[in-house]
């Protein structure tokens, strides 16, 4: 498989648009699968997955073709996710007053949208509980966790994809693992 | 209860992993068999694995395929040519070093306008023509350049003439390669071939065998 998707690289570096079409299809819900774990939204996932692919694109001249593609691509696209998780952070102070109110803070006004009640927990479906779960990670062990379990990836790999060391993945691994323990520890 | 050692959760991890060694295994075990509380620990971070990689993937919308190839920039991806070059530092090294050198050969051709020849004690300079006169023998290679060259003794040795003419008598003798150099291709497969010749000794005969 990697032979043919390297055979159609060559392709669209020699000028045939069509030949990524078929790279595309080929890695379509791979890629959406991972942003849809890390973004924990459909349309959100949707969109990064395609700019993933946009940009996997135009900067195809730059991808090494002695690597995997899939790594490649998975970079870009984590990166991706990683920056749209950032970008939705509140950018401004949450202990700030909010104007025409007397002593209220923002913190008052943040949706409880992270932490549900206990009880809202366990009814959930285990698939949505998992989610859920994933989501509440600090996010340097979410995406390694995802990449490990949801994508079923290789120690190595993970680390090729986030360019990290080994030894910090194993570490964050192991970290991510024992948080979820802990999250789910009432199941 | 005595505290747990502290191995026992590397352990764990390098187990799911699939990381651990027997013998690693064994310990963590044992230690197992007699807590309660690792056991559990241990049993909970199984599940936990468990329920994570049974996550069934997600596939892409439908529409998403299209949704890239219609947003796909118009022109073909563009060629960067310094690409190249980064990737292959050597050849640009040695192209570079091939441009300088050939600078430096064409400007000698271009500025060497001078009348010269290889100094033998027993020819005579007329002009601009150098001369081997009959009877004599002139042993080693001769080289002239911007002047003609009549032989009409021996050469014992090659004999070449850069931009100018030779003229043989027909008592002329030259035990080696003889050849006239006026163009700028030759010139430069002259150097070419003295350099190698500097280079590596044995080629000279290796090319006569050739021709």
């Amino acid at each position: 498989m990697d032979e043919l998707i390297n055979k159609r690289i060559k392709e669209v570096l020699n000028g045939n648009q069509e030949a990524f079409e078929e790279i595309v299809i080929h890695f379509q819900h791979r890629l959406y699968h991972v942003c849809y774990r890390m973004l924990n939204n459909a349309a959100e996932a949707e969109d990064v997955a395609q700019e993933a692919f946009l940009r996997a694109y135009v900067n195809l001249e730059s991808y090494d073709q002695k690597r995997k593609f899939s790594t490649w691509l998975y970079r870009i696209a984590t990166n991706l996710c990683i920056d749209r998780i950032r970008k939705k952070k509140p950018d401004y102070y949450l202990d700030a007053t909010v104007p025409g109110t007397e002593g209220l803070d923002m913190y008052s006004q943040i949706a409880q949208q992270q932490q549900l009640p206990e009880e809202e927990v366990v009814k959930m479906e285990m698939k949505d509980r998992v989610q859920y779960e994933v989501n509440r990670l600090p996010e340097k062990y979410r995406t390694i966790i995802i990449l490990r379990y949801m994508e079923d990836l290789q120690l190595q790999e993970i680390a090729d994809i986030l360019e990290m060391p080994l030894g910090t993945v194993k570490t964050r691994v192991h970290r991510g693992r024992e948080a979820l323990r802990q999250q789910m520890g009432s199941m | 209860m005595e505290k747990c050692p502290e191995y026992v959760v590397h352990y764990m991890h390098a187990f799911l992993d699939g990381e651990i060694t027997n013998k690693e295994q064994r310990l963590m075990n044992e230690h197992l068999k007699e807590c309660e509380e690792c056991r559990n620990t241990f049993e909970e971070l199984e599940k936990t694995v468990i329920l994570f990689e049974g996550v069934d993937g997600l596939g892409a919308p439908a529409g998403f395929v299209s949704g890239v190839t219609t947003k796909l920039p118009k022109q073909p991806v563009k060629k960067d040519p310094t690409r190249w070059l980064r990737q292959h530092p050597f050849m640009v090294a040695a192209s570079l070093f091939l441009v300088l050198m050939s600078a430096s050969l064409f400007s000698n051709f271009e500025n060497e306008q001078q009348f010269s020849f290889t100094k033998q004690p027993n020819v005579i300079v007329e002009g601009q023509t150098v001369v081997v006169p009959a009877g004599e023998t002139v042993v080693g290679d001769l080289v002239v350049k911007n002047g003609d060259l009549r032989i009409e003794g021996q050469v014992d040795g090659d004999v070449t003439v850069i931009r100018g003419t030779k003229y043989m008598a027909s008592t002329a003798v030259i035990t080696g390669s003889s050849e006239e150099i006026d163009e700028m291709f030759d010139w430069l497969w002259y150097k070419m071939k003295s350099m190698a010749k500097d280079i590596i000794p044995g080629i000279k005969e290796q090319k006569l065998e050739n021709e």
